[in-house]
């Protein structure tokens, strides 16, 4: 028998009982389907949560004060016991540690804030003029803070869209406009591009105003009667050199800070690649989870598809007792079926791709899920599925191949 | 020339602690060109003969020469290559694949033999029309055929891999007389074109239409006698 041959025979086997070929291969297309889905939501999903965090700056290095706490946490509403860090200690990795970007120093607290008549509960982060290099902030309309405006304590703020939404209505224009923290007036003079944060990493419900402002009229001194800051945030050059601008930022604190025992230091440096990492591993587990339930599925459908084959053999015996009186041979009589259960399963594998791809992209259009379909849980998928074929298939075809001719031709 | 040559060829089936003699110690030649028919009452061996000179069984004792080739020493493999040259089985059930059309039944063979794909369908033709089917019925599913149609695609099918035997178990079992009658009309026919036939019958009437006739029974030869054949 040719390859030709083989083909034809499984096209005529298949097609002549077509509804039930195509139940079988619904096992596989469900299964397939759902390792890709799953795969995609799982993946989507981890894709998301790391633009959230990349989009909080690129190449970041978070240095709060404190000891050391579990990645990924932020301090929010109130700062820490711990009042470390100070504008000097800013200038001090400014100057010596490098490659640097840029690098910013924060005081953030939360304030009830109000104008004309609204009001609303935020934080108010007093920063400096690098705060947008380092944390990928653009503007939607008006400028921010410049230096000037910094070293000259002037009372103005940028607000972000959500505040300006809860502020002065959704869509306005608030440039220009007046709000008051702690009773303190504030001229807007810009609203950043919303950035779709949520959770921890909200930066579209934020006010940001001068840091001199900040430690002058609001927070007030540490315990030392010196002005400090809650963090200072350094954009490394490039990926390869965040360990390096890490370990000098932590070398150089220490030393500042006249500590030897590095387990003992007051400050707390975070790479955002550890966030990222952390988040990788919860997600991952959930993606796992999803793929090895969907592959349950694939399995079973695999199931189906030997019961079908054995059922088709036990059908089909006298046939096959016709075959191999004319002259089939063993091996022709066990490719013939093998070839029909990886025909169906490579068919319905293939359904099963477009059917997985499909239904992510309907969630992605209708449930508002994140996904993405990978190359690799096709692959996959695609590759377990047409293996569960052969696998499945093997049983059956050899005992098809193994039937005796003539107490096949008895068969009734 | 010495087509058939079995030399005291025995079968035992066993079923449990009950051995049965399907044929106990057979021995006759078919030379080439032959037509003979094997005859006896029902059990007495003759399918079981047909299987073991179709290549399908092997005997459980003697010997026997296809062709010069002792088939009781050859693997399955090589057993399934004598049937697929040498063989044409016509079954008295048929054995047509229901849900194909006439005329890839009688192809099937060919592809086991690998003839060329664009050969088949001629040479398929070709045995149909030997076998007297109309060209009409060709691309008719096998099963809406009535029973004489389905006997004639039966032996275009036993025909079409030109083999040196044919060997045909009942076929017109299942026949009306006349139907039968037709049938047995195209093996004489295709008997005076050179081809060796095997026929096994349990009836009279049909064995008359050989040219020798073997009679069975109890699985032993009881007679072996030329037989002119009715016109
Ligand atoms: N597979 C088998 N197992 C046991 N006994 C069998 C088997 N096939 C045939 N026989 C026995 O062998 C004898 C001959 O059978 P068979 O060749 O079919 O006779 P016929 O075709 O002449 O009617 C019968 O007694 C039958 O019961
Ligand atoms: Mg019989």
């Amino acid at each position: 028998m040719t390859t030709a041959d083989f083909f034809e025979e499984t096209y005529w086997a298949l097609s002549a009982n077509k509804v039930r070929s195509f139940l079988t291969m619904l096992g596989i297309i469900i299964g397939v389907g759902s390792v890709i889905a799953m795969v995609a939501i799982g993946q989507g999903s981890q894709e998301s949560i790391q633009q959230n965090i990349q989009s909080i700056g690129s190449n970041l290095i978070v240095v709060s004060p404190g000891a050391q706490r579990g990645p990924g946490v932020e301090v929010s509403g109130g700062l820490g016991s711990s009042q470390t860090l100070t504008m000097a200690d800013e200038e001090a990795i400014a100057q010596t540690v490098t490659p640097i970007q840029a690098i910013d120093a924060e005081l953030s607290k939360r304030y009830q804030v109000t104008a004309k008549g609204t009001n609303t509960n935020t934080q108010v982060v007093g920063t400096t003029s690098q705060y947008p290099t380092v944390r990928n902030v653009t503007m939607e309309s008006g400028s921010f803070l410049s230096d000037q405006q910094v070293t000259s304590m002037a009372k103005v703020a940028v607000i972000g869209p959500t505040t300006r939404d809860d502020l002065f209505g959704t869509g306005a224009d608030a440039v220009g406009q007046t709000l008051r923290i702690n009773g303190i007036s504030f001229n807007v003079i810009g609203v950043t591009q919303s950035k779709g944060g949520s959770g921890f990493f909200n930066q579209d419900d934020m006010i940001f105003i001068p840091i001199s402002v900040a430690q002058h009229y609001l927070v007030g001194p540490n315990a030392d009667g010196q002005p400090y800051v809650s963090t200072i945030a350094v954009s490394a050059q490039d990926a390869a050199s965040m360990a390096s601008v890490q370990q000098q930022v932590t070398n150089l604190l220490l030393q500042r800070h006249h500590i030897s025992d590095p387990t003992l230091a007051d400050f707390t440096v975070q790479n955002q690649a550890d966030i990222v990492a952390t988040a990788s591993t919860v997600t991952n587990t959930f993606t796992m989870l999803l793929a090895s339930i969907a592959g349950i599925s694939l399995v079973v459908g695999g199931i189906g598809i030997m019961n079908m084959m054995l059922t088709t053999v036990t059908e089909r015996t006298r046939e096959i007792g016709l075959r191999k009186a004319i002259g089939a041979k063993r091996t022709d009589i066990s490719y013939q079926f093998l070839m029909e259960a990886t025909a169906l399963t490579f068919i319905g594998g293939a359904i099963g791709v477009i059917a997985g791809w499909a239904a992510s992209w309907i969630l992605a259009m209708f449930a508002g899920l994140t996904t993405q379909v990978s190359i690799f849980s096709v692959l996959l998928s695609f590759g377990v599925s047409a293996g569960i074929g052969i696998v499945f298939g093997y049983y059956p075809a050899r005992r098809a191949a193994r039937l005796n001719p003539i107490d096949a031709l008895r068969y009734e | 020339m010495r087509m058939i040559e079995i030399q005291n060829v025995s079968k035992r089936y066993q079923s449990g602690d009950v051995e049965t003699y399907a044929l106990k110690g057979v021995s006759f030649r078919v030379d080439d060109g032959e037509f003979v028919a094997i005859m006896g009452p029902s059990g007495s061996g003759k399918s079981t003969m047909m299987h073991i000179l179709g290549a399908l069984d092997s005997p459980t004792g003697g010997k026997y020469f296809l062709d010069g080739k002792d088939v009781s020493t050859l693997s399955e493999d090589q057993l399934a290559d004598i049937r697929k040259e040498k063989i044409g089985f016509v079954f008295q059930a048929f054995n047509l694949l229901p849900r194909a059309t006439v005329i890839r039944n009688v192809m099937l063979p060919l592809m086991y033999l690998e003839v060329p794909r664009r050969e088949r369908e001629a040479r398929a033709r070709e045995a149909l029309l030997a076998a007297g089917l109309d060209e009409a019925h060709f691309s008719h599913y096998s099963n809406q055929l009535s029973g004489g149609q389905m006997q004639r695609v039966a032996i275009a099918r036993a025909l079409v891999n030109n083999p040196t035997i044919i060997l045909a178990d009942e076929p017109t079992g299942n026949l009306d007389t006349k139907t039968g009658e037709v049938v047995l009309q195209t093996f004489a026919d295709l008997n005076k074109r050179g081809r060796t036939i095997v026929l096994i019958t349990h009836e009279q009437d049909v064995a008359e239409h050989a040219r020798r006739i073997i009679h069975i029974r109890d699985g032993s030869i009881v007679s072996d006698k030329p037989n002119t054949p009715r016109v």
